[in-house]
């Protein structure tokens, strides 16, 4: 049901029965090591490219949140995914060897929650019981592609991020017990003219804050209502610039429950990451990893979670394109029983 | 930014310009090659871009990155993705002032 | 061991204007390389590429300004011998030891070695 211009509320409450987080060695030496279902400690995960590894890793995620799930393959009806790569082949590759029916998108690093906003969506329809939600990213398969070889001595700036190795993939579900999908907002392209590719968290920032603006304005909440708020990969710069819009919109979020999944994979300051983590698996993995843990302690009732996405590509770079960006909002809910 | 590389330049004598130049291509290959010179760039920036080391690390680099593409196209295709500015701008421009001087010459001559 | 000081100065300084080149121009790495090839080149011309070759050593054959130099001194010199079409036979003449062995040993190294990441 739409609520405002850009909101979904889902009345019937679409659950997130199971999930399956994997990452790469560098994750595995982060603070939310634990919350991993899966840690590899080679890079190349066995195979011969970082195109199969990265393919490898979603494919695992998918098995690990079937599996959880106590399900079969030939119970889960839609796959929603998407990646970083040409043509989101690793998302393709995976719905090859999943062999159920398929709907790839493209949001960049926001398609996670874009994925899980129309899988609530499908589920809340009544249009299917049960469909895997997930993305992936590889961090070298997308230096490779969007920057230079990995291997090549070009320096980053601090304002750069680091690509998250991981994969995450949420099963949604019309039964079944965990947090509960209750709203979510589409965001808008907002494109401030920034056209530097090192610095997405400051590019992608005002998107967020557009985001959630949005979501408080269409469903009249302020932020009372949620336990986190927790943005996609603006990192730190990022980070910092959202919260002088809010204060600037006379939008006050306290600092200490609005987060960055990028800020937190890699902990504060880590020297190599520069300014946090990115990428399509950055909000995944900590979303259905660290976030939803959080929840099933108890520790979080309800959750905003913003994912943020640079829509930019290697051509409109050097076309001297600037980029657009892109943010999306899903609620979740969990209630302990008893 | 003070270059650690040009420490090792101090040894060579002016006349050997050009098997310096090798041995250094080759200092950088495999330093590319064990995963190391990306790391250094990282701290060094220019001093490591500029000398001809950061040629032959954006050839190695590339080669590596796209042998799953295969040896013809990706690994031949790619090796001057980064490198092949270089040559065609250092080509086109050493063209241009050759050409300037030797018409100059010429000209001076008759 | 004056000559090793001047290596290190002019090495330094030309790396130092391709640091500027990248941070404050915002150039990328290959912009900054391909201006400093060119700058080489025209340098050579105006005949003050070889004179700080003498004075600094490999201070100013490693960086890669050199390579400008290198392809224009060939060509230059080819076309002393034989004329106009000498600029386009003679240009990679000093350069191909540089050009040879970096295809060689990149080659190699692909063959051999997988990116680290």
């Amino acid at each position: 049901m739409q609520q405002g211009n850009q909101s979904w509320v889902f009345p019937n409450r679409p659950t997130i029965i199971s999930t399956g987080t994997v990452g790469g060695p560098f994750e595995a030496k982060g603070p939310l090591a634990e919350d991993f279902d899966l840690l590899h400690g080679d890079l190349w995960l066995g195979q011969n490219s970082y195109e199969k590894a990265e393919r490898k890793m979603m494919e695992e995620a998918c098995e690990t949140a079937v599996q959880k799930a106590g399900l079969q393959k030939k119970d889960v009806q839609f796959f929603l995914s998407g990646d970083l790569l040409n043509q989101i082949i690793s998302s393709s590759f995976t719905a090859r060897t999943l062999s159920v029916p398929y709907l790839g998108l493209f949001g960049a690093c926001s398609t996670s929650m874009e994925g899980l906003a129309l899988g609530g969506l499908i589920v809340d329809c009544r249009f299917g019981d049960n469909l895997i939600c997930g993305t992936v990213s590889h961090n070298s398969a997308a230096e490779k592609q969007f920057r230079y070889p990995t291997e090549y001595g070009s320096q980053k700036p601090d304002t750069a991020q680091w690509t998250v190795t991981g994969a995450g993939a949420a099963i949604v579900s019309s039964k079944g017990q965990g947090p509960q999908i209750t709203s979510a907002t589409i965001g808008r392209i907002i494109d401030m003219g920034l056209s530097d590719p090192f610095n997405m968290g400051g590019a992608m920032a005002p998107a967020a804050v557009d985001t959630i603006t949005a979501h408080f304005r269409d469903l009249e909440l302020s932020h009372e209502e949620y336990d986190l708020i927790a943005t996609g990969d603006l990192g730190r710069v990022g980070h910092n610039i959202s919260l002088d819009l809010f204060k600037k919109h006379s939008l006050t979020i306290p600092e200490e429950k609005y987060t960055d999944c990028g800020l937190l994979i890699y902990g504060e300051n880590h020297p190599m990451v520069f300014a946090g983590g990115s990428g399509c698996g950055c909000s995944a993995t900590v979303t259905y990893g660290h976030i939803l843990n959080r929840m099933k302690q108890g520790e979080l009732r309800k959750v905003l979670i913003v994912a943020t996405g640079a829509l930019l590509s290697p051509i409109s770079y050097q076309q001297k394109e600037s980029i657009p960006c892109i943010a999306h909002a899903v609620a979740l809910e969990y209630h302990l029983e008893g | 930014m003070a270059d650690f590389f040009i420490w090792n330049f101090g040894f060579t004598e002016k006349s050997a310009a050009n098997p310096t130049v090798a041995v250094m291509i080759l200092f950088s290959v495999i330093l590319t090659a064990l995963g190391v010179y990306d790391h250094i760039a990282q701290w060094a920036g220019a001093g490591t871009a500029v000398p001809v080391t950061g040629f032959a690390n954006s050839m190695a680099s590339a080669a590596m990155e796209h042998r799953s593409e295969g040896y013809v196209l990706g690994v031949g295709g790619n090796m001057f993705k980064l490198a092949g500015s270089v040559i065609v701008f250092g080509v086109f421009s050493a063209f241009v002032v050759a050409l300037i001087r030797t018409v100059l010459t010429m000209l001076g001559g008759v | 061991m004056e000559t090793y000081f001047w290596a290190f100065v002019v090495g330094g300084l030309l790396c130092v204007i391709g640091q500027l080149l990248l941070d404050v121009g915002r150039y990328t790495p290959a912009h900054t390389i391909s201006i400093l090839v060119v700058v080489g080149a025209v340098l050579s011309g105006l005949e003050l590429y070889q004179p700080l070759i003498e004075f600094a050593g490999a201070g100013a054959t490693v960086p890669i300004t050199s390579f400008g130099n290198a392809l224009v001194q060939g060509a230059l010199g080819e076309a002393k011998r034989s004329g106009l079409v000498g600029i386009v036979t003679g240009i990679f003449e000093v350069t191909s030891a540089g050009i040879s062995s970096a295809i060689i040993f990149a080659f190699l190294a692909s063959l051999f070695f997988k990116p680290k990441g």
